[in-house]
């Protein structure tokens, strides 16, 4: 199953904000270029992206975690 | 003989800083305890330091930031005082407060003085009725109608400004009429996403300035002096890439001017610690902006400068000591430059490199300090700040202090992770830096520019 892995390394958040929504939830459609999370690195954030269009199957990891580069963030199908 | 009194200081913060502080205790006879995250355990302030407490896993919002984890640690380890570095709880009015509640001696001012000056519109009153002039601007405007009204006042183009901004945020450029509706909407939500506070103020934008901060101390026996200034007009997105003392081709009547406004200021607010007034310069013109209430990264070009400890007087000042200089003893000795050397990659719009310091041979010589918290082999980990190391020199004046960065920048070689050393080499070069007296828009327009 194709995934969503991060590009770089820094603190994975799923909200824009810590008083907002999740920008996606298990189970959301999403197209491809939509964000689907926060990438801090630095006291700088990224966008991160899907990469393609489909169902968000699972988030392989929480809210406010550290990632690797490389390392898959999200299931999609 | 009776001893002293042990005096101890928690360090509350990480990096070259904590190394900094602890260095300065050390040389005052103190003891330093440093705190640190999960990422930083076998950081180089904890080896440093006489003790070490760990305040929490790696995200600053649960260990640096974290006000309850770092009181404990400084009442656990039996510290006396508390120094807040710069950045994290350094300029926030709560921490100082809870300081000195908790029985502790804060090292910086009052969480009055720290709230006043970190209130902008209050700090522009503050500089007004101690007769220092002041950017053309309004006071408070709490709508899109109110800020209409003032902008005809003011003038276009124009800033708007958070109120309780900082740091360069909570800043917009407005050049027309028709961009400030939207422009004040965003603002306001800006500036209460980000300080909790939306209330803004408007400023007539100035944009072929120097930037040139005043560098002040003063004790609880209600002496302020002033240490010269510093130029930090080579910005990008307004953070500071490298900075001067003195700042070059200032006249003296000027500096004279700006000097005493900047003591005029502090005294007025009873200043007690180490402080920055900072300036918009245009001409012969100057302007207040705001005020640092903290020790700044570029301290030690003023240290190589006017030969003093300024960690080291903070420390003295907040032990209730007088100042160990009159502002007579103070005189201003050739010229430095400090560069910051941050894991960003100029190439790549200064993205942050994190990763292993693999190698990492900082350089030396006559009139070179290299202030850094790592060595090699260390990490730079994605949780805080870029900065890697500063390199500053000395020299007897302007060109040769260039010379010498010229040849220390040369040696500092960092394998692991990319840096900003080549920009810094690429700006001493630039015969528009050479000459002295770039504005602060200097650097992205060489950016943008034709080359």
């Amino acid at each position: 199953m194709p995934t969503i892995s991060s590009p770089l390394p820094g603190v994975f958040y799923r909200r824009p904000s810590p008083d907002q929504e999740v920008y996606v939830n298990d189970g959301d459609q999403v197209t491809e270029g939509q964000t689907i999370g926060l990438i801090e690195v630095m006291k700088n954030f990224t966008e991160l992206k899907a990469t393609a269009g489909g169902t968000i199957k699972e988030f392989l990891v929480d809210d406010e975690s550290e990632l690797s580069v490389g390392q898959d963030v999200a299931v999609l199908e | 003989m009776s001893a002293a009194p042990t005096r101890r200081v928690l360090v509350a913060n990480r990096g070259e800083i904590a190394v900094r502080v602890i260095r300065a205790a050390h040389t005052c006879g103190w003891e330093a305890v440093a705190v640190h995250s999960d990422a930083d355990a076998d950081s180089r302030w904890v080896v440093l330091a006489d003790d070490a407490r760990r305040i929490g896993p790696s995200p600053a919002r649960r260990s640096y930031l974290d006000i309850d984890a770092v009181l404990e640690a400084a009442r656990d380890s039996g510290c006396t005082h508390v120094h807040p570095g710069y950045g994290f709880l350094a300029e926030r009015p709560e921490f100082a407060r809870r300081v000195t509640e908790a029985g502790l001696t804060y090292v910086g001012p009052s969480a009055e003085v720290i709230e006043s000056m970190g209130d902008k519109a209050a700090a522009r009153r503050t500089a007004e009725q101690a007769g220092v002039p002041v950017v053309p601007g309004s006071g408070v405007v709490a709508d899109a109608a109110a800020a209409r009204a003032a902008a005809a006042d003011v003038g276009f183009p124009l800033l708007i400004k958070a109120a309780a901004g900082g740091g360069g945020r909570g800043i917009r450029v407005v050049r027309t009429d028709d961009e400030l509706d939207d422009a004040v909407a965003t603002a306001q939500a800006e500036a209460s996403a980000s300080f909790g506070d939306g209330s803004l103020y408007l400023e007539r934008c100035i944009e072929n300035a120097r930037h040139i901060e005043v560098q002040v101390v003063g004790d609880t026996h209600g002496n302020v002096v002033h240490f010269f200034e510093r130029d930090c007009s080579v910005q990008r997105r307004r953070q500071k890439l490298l900075e001067e003392a003195p700042a070059p081709g200032l006249a003296a009547t000027l500096r004279d001017e700006i000097t005493s406004a900047a003591v005029r200021l502090a005294a007025e607010v009873g200043y007690q610690g180490a402080g920055t007034v900072e300036f918009l310069v245009e001409g012969q013109a100057f302007y207040f902006i705001e005020m640092n209430t903290r020790i700044q990264v570029e301290h030690p070009i003023t240290e190589m400068v006017t030969n003093t400890d300024l960690v080291a007087e903070q420390l003295r000042v907040a032990a209730g000591e007088p100042l160990s200089v009159t502002q007579d003893d103070i005189t201003l000795s050739g010229a430095a430059v400090e560069f910051r050397i941050n894991a960003e990659d100029p190439e790549q719009d200064f993205f942050p490199s994190p990763g292993e310091l693999v190698r990492f041979d900082s350089p030396n010589g006559p009139g070179v300090r290299v202030d850094s918290g790592f060595v090699a082999g260390g990490q730079i980990v994605p949780y805080y700040d870029s900065l890697v190391a500063k390199v500053v020199v000395h020299g007897r004046d302007r060109d040769e202090a260039l010379a010498r960065a010229e040849q220390a920048l040369t040696e500092f070689t960092v394998e692991g992770v990319v840096t900003t050393r080549d920009l810094h080499l690429s700006l001493i070069a630039d015969e528009a830096f050479r000459a002295g007296g770039v504005t602060t828009t200097w650097f992205e327009e060489r950016s943008t520019g034709p080359r």
